[in-house]
Formats: C-alpha cells, structure tokens, sequence
C-alpha cells in the first residue's frame, strides 16, 4: 500500500519515450504496478499521482478534492503555474458553490443548441483559412495557416476580442502555458493579458456588441475585474486546445493510413472519430490537480487533508480495464467515456464548441485535400512536450 | 426505467444531450438540463444509461421501474 512518506517514484512531468502519441513510459509503469503512487514535483514537494480510469474519475467527480490553487498543498506543475495563483483567481481554480455561479454565467453560451448555430460560421472560417492557404501553394505549414487561426477566429467572434490583435494574446498564451517559463515571465505575461481584457471590457462598457464579454456587462453582477479574468479563461483555453488536438489529430491520422482512409470515405462517422482521436490523443498530457481537503481512502490508498493530487487523464485515457486494446487508434471504437475534457463539475464548458470545430476541420481538410501528406520526414516534427497543451510546434503538410 | 435529474448539481456539459436527445434537453436560458421524458421506452434505456455514465456531475439517476 502506498503512504505519503513513501519515497517518489519519478519527477513529475517525467520525459515522453518513442512514440510521441502515447503518454510517457514511467506514467505507464505506474498503473501497471502502482496506480495511485508518489511522485516529486520540481520544487521538490511531493504529489499523489492517479493513474486509471476509475480512480481518475472518482477524484475528479468528488468534492473533497478542491480546485483552488490558494489552498494550502495544491500541488504546481511547475513555478509558473504557482506564480498564476497569485493573481486573480478563474473559475476553473475554485470550487462550489462559487464556480457554479460563476460557470453558470456561461453554460448558456456555450450549450448544444447555441453552439450547433454557429456551423455554417465556422465551416465558412474553415473554408476561407483553406483558400488562402492552397491558393498557388501546393505546400505550407497546417499549424500557423489553419489549426491555430481556426478556433482563434472563432472564439474571438464569440467573445468580441478583435482578431487582429491575435499575435499578441497567442504570445502571451505561449508564456503561460510554457512548463519552463520563470515565475517572472509567468507575472509579466498573464498582467498584460489582463490589462488587455479589462480593457476590452470597458471599452464594451461603453459600446456594447453582441459579444459574451457585453452580454456579461450587461447582466450587472460582476465588476470590470472578473468579467477581464473570466474573459482571460475563456480566450485561452478556446483556441490553444483545440488548435492543438486539431494538428495532432492531423498527423495522427497521416500516421494511420487506414483510419485516414476509413473517415475520409465516411465523413458522417466523423462525430465518433473525434472522441477516439481526443481520448487516444488527451493532450491535456499534464494532469490534473486538485488538493484533498480531508482524509480521503481512494483504491485502499489515503490521501490526507491537505496532500495534493494530479490525475493523468492521458493513461486514464489508455487503461486496458475501459478501452481494450486502448494504444491502437480505432475510430470505429465507442469512446465516450473518455476523461480528455476531464470529468466532475469542472469538465470542460467548451466541449461543445472544440467537438464543433474538430468534427468541421478535420472533415474539410480531408475532403479539399485529397493528397494531404507529410512535407517533411516524421521524424523531424518538434512536439510540444515542454507545453501544458501537448500537440506539434508545426505540421508542414503538402497537398 | 424513470429518470431523475437534479439541476442543483448539473454543470451544463451537455453530454446528456449528446448521448439521449429523445430524453434531454438544455435550457435556453442557461444551458441547465431538463428532461423531456421521465419515464422513457425501452429502446432508449441505453442511451439514457449511456448518458446517466457519462454525467461528469451525477446529475442523473435511475430507478428501474
Ligand atoms: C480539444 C479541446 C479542449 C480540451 C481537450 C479541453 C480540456 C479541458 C479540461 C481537461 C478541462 C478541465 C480542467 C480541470 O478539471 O481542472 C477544461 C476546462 C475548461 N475548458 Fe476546455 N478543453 C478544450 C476546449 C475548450 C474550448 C474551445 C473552450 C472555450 C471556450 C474551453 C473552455 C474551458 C473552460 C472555461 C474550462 C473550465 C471549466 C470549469 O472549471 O468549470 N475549453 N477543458
């Protein structure tokens, strides 16, 4: 049985092995002989590491494991991520019943209906990348010209950010989201950041649109502050994420020519093809953290007040016990159950719109390039493994 | 089969509505799951287990009838 004062077993994030779409080695070690162990963080402190399915999901979908990082033992993925709980916190960093009234807020805009409206918007925003990307080219990279400004357009249109500011919210982004980054660099990006937001929100305070950040305005019960943080949330993990699983997900399918094949001739199955692709991918490859606020007895281990946790979502996603034979991609499989937007209250809100933007790209690259491949050896593209957001830096492609 | 939901619980995730759409729905007003159709026929018993499964925040219970 494991105990905290059981020496780590690795330094977490530990080093991704040979394939670059399965998650490290020593995370699979983990599971296969000790599914809920310890393991260090760079600083030194230790963290509960959750491993399979069932555990993930029971911590994840349990209120005694809290999301907010001002908590005494929330465990930090690196200095960075300790530096952004500083500052003013977001509602994926706090727990009921404040979340949820923050987070409702927002439910309605981010629900099916609403979300299935925006289609003919989006495939338009696919369309007109792609135009510009083919016209006289028969070669470019997917990253920059396609799966970085698709959900960028999108969520700038959906929030009344102007796009043409989009070189400087996806530096900032960069910043935040880079593993390595200082404590310093951390605090400069995500001020700018906020002072852009906040004054983007009181520019709509003067001159409304029909923007979530005016709609937000409008309804009077948050102050210019949190409607610039909630907009901060939202810009961020509305493109960075699905920009990523839409290039991986590219190359994934380049590297298995069958299922490329089998969707391509099945555009319809393109729904189901999504969800395998963002279980077999879960680019949220870091894990994610939460801090037991009492004594908490989880697969016979206990965790006690005030230990932290982080729950791998990327070999939860591979568990032989849910998805038999889970390292093979099937788009054939049912995998629904799968934890990439994670799982409990605070399962991803946008969920909706990144199946929306998924199920439209990859769907219309297929279909307007038919000779899509690889412009530059496999072995040479560059993986975001010092990211929070796993994915690829570029995708030369030629079509 | 009877279905309950609990609309203090649910976080608006929508995925109810991806697996069963016969039995539920989203509030216009702010994405909060409502149920079309409390006692549901036998040919969507599994998609409404489908859906109780994948509620990230048990939201939906079952009873057998
Ligand atoms: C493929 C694309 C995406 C993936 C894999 C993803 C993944 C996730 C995950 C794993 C969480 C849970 C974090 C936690 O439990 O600590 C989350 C939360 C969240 N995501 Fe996403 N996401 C994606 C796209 C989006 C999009 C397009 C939006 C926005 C508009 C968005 C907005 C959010 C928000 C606001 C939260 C916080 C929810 C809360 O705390 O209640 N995400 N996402």
């Amino acid at each position: 049985m494991a105990t905290a004062a059981q020496t780590p077993r690795f330094v977490h994030p530990a080093a991704r092995g040979g394939c670059p779409f399965d998650p490290p080695p020593a995370y699979r070690q983990a599971q296969q002989d000790e599914p809920i162990s310890r393991v260090s963080l760079w600083d030194g402190t230790p963290t509960w590491l959750v491993t399979r399915h069932e555990d993930v999901k029971a911590v994840l979908g349990d209120a005694r494991f809290s999301s907010d990082a001002t908590r005494a033992g929330f465990p930090f993925i690196s200095a960075g991520a300790r530096q952004l709980s500083t500052g003013q916190p977001t509602f994926i960093r706090m727990d009921d019943p404040e979340h949820a009234r923050l987070r409702r807020m927002l439910t309605g805009e981010f629900m099916i209906k609403k979300v299935e409206a925006l289609r003919p918007e989006i495939q338009r925003i696919a369309d007109d990348l792609l135009d510009r990307m083919t016209a006289g080219r028969t070669s470019g990279d997917l990253v920059r010209e396609f799966a970085l400004p698709l959900p960028s357009l999108v969520i700038c249109l959906l929030l009344g950010v102007p796009y043409q500011d989009h070189d400087f919210f996806q530096e900032c982004s960069r910043v935040l989201l880079r593993r390595d980054a200082s404590a310093e660099e951390v605090n400069a990006a995500q001020r700018r950041l906020a002072d852009y937001l906040v004054g983007l929100t009181e520019a709509k305070r003067a001159e409304p649109d029909d923007g979530i950040l005016s709609r937000l305005v409008a309804r009077g019960e948050l102050d210019t502050q949190e409607i610039g943080a909630m907009g901060r949330l939202l810009l961020i993990a509305g493109h960075e994420t699905t920009a990523n699983m839409t290039a991986l997900s590219v190359l994934a399918l380049l590297r298995n020519p069958d299922q490329l094949a089998r969707l391509r001739a099945h555009p319809e199955s393109v729904v189901g093809a999504v969800e395998e692709l963002l279980r077999y991918l879960t680019i949220v490859h870091s894990g994610l953290t939460r801090v037991a606020t009492e004594d908490v007895t989880l697969g016979g281990v206990r965790i006690g007040a005030g230990e932290g946790v982080t729950c791998m979502v990327n070999t939860a996603n591979r568990d032989e016990r849910e998805f038999p034979d889970g390292d093979a991609l099937d788009l054939t499989r049912d995998a629904r159950r799968h934890l990439a937007f994670g799982f409990g209250v605070h399962q991803c809100l946008g969920q909706p719109l990144a199946r929306l933007e998924l199920q439209i790209a990859l769907n219309t690259v297929l279909r307007r390039l038919p000779e899509l491949r690889l412009a530059v050896p496999f072995e040479s593209i560059r993986y975001r493994g010092e990211m929070l957001v796993y994915g690829v830096h570029e995708l030369p492609v030629a079509w | 089969m009877l279905v309950h939901i609990d609309q203090e619980k649910c976080c608006g995730a929508g995925s109810c509505v991806l697996a069963a759409p016969e039995v539920f729905d989203q509030r216009d007003e702010d994405g909060i799951v409502v149920l079309l159709d409390a006692e549901p026929p036998a040919d969507s018993h599994q998609a409404v287990r489908d859906a109780a499964a994948v509620c990230p925040a048990a939201a939906i219970r079952l009873e057998q009838a």
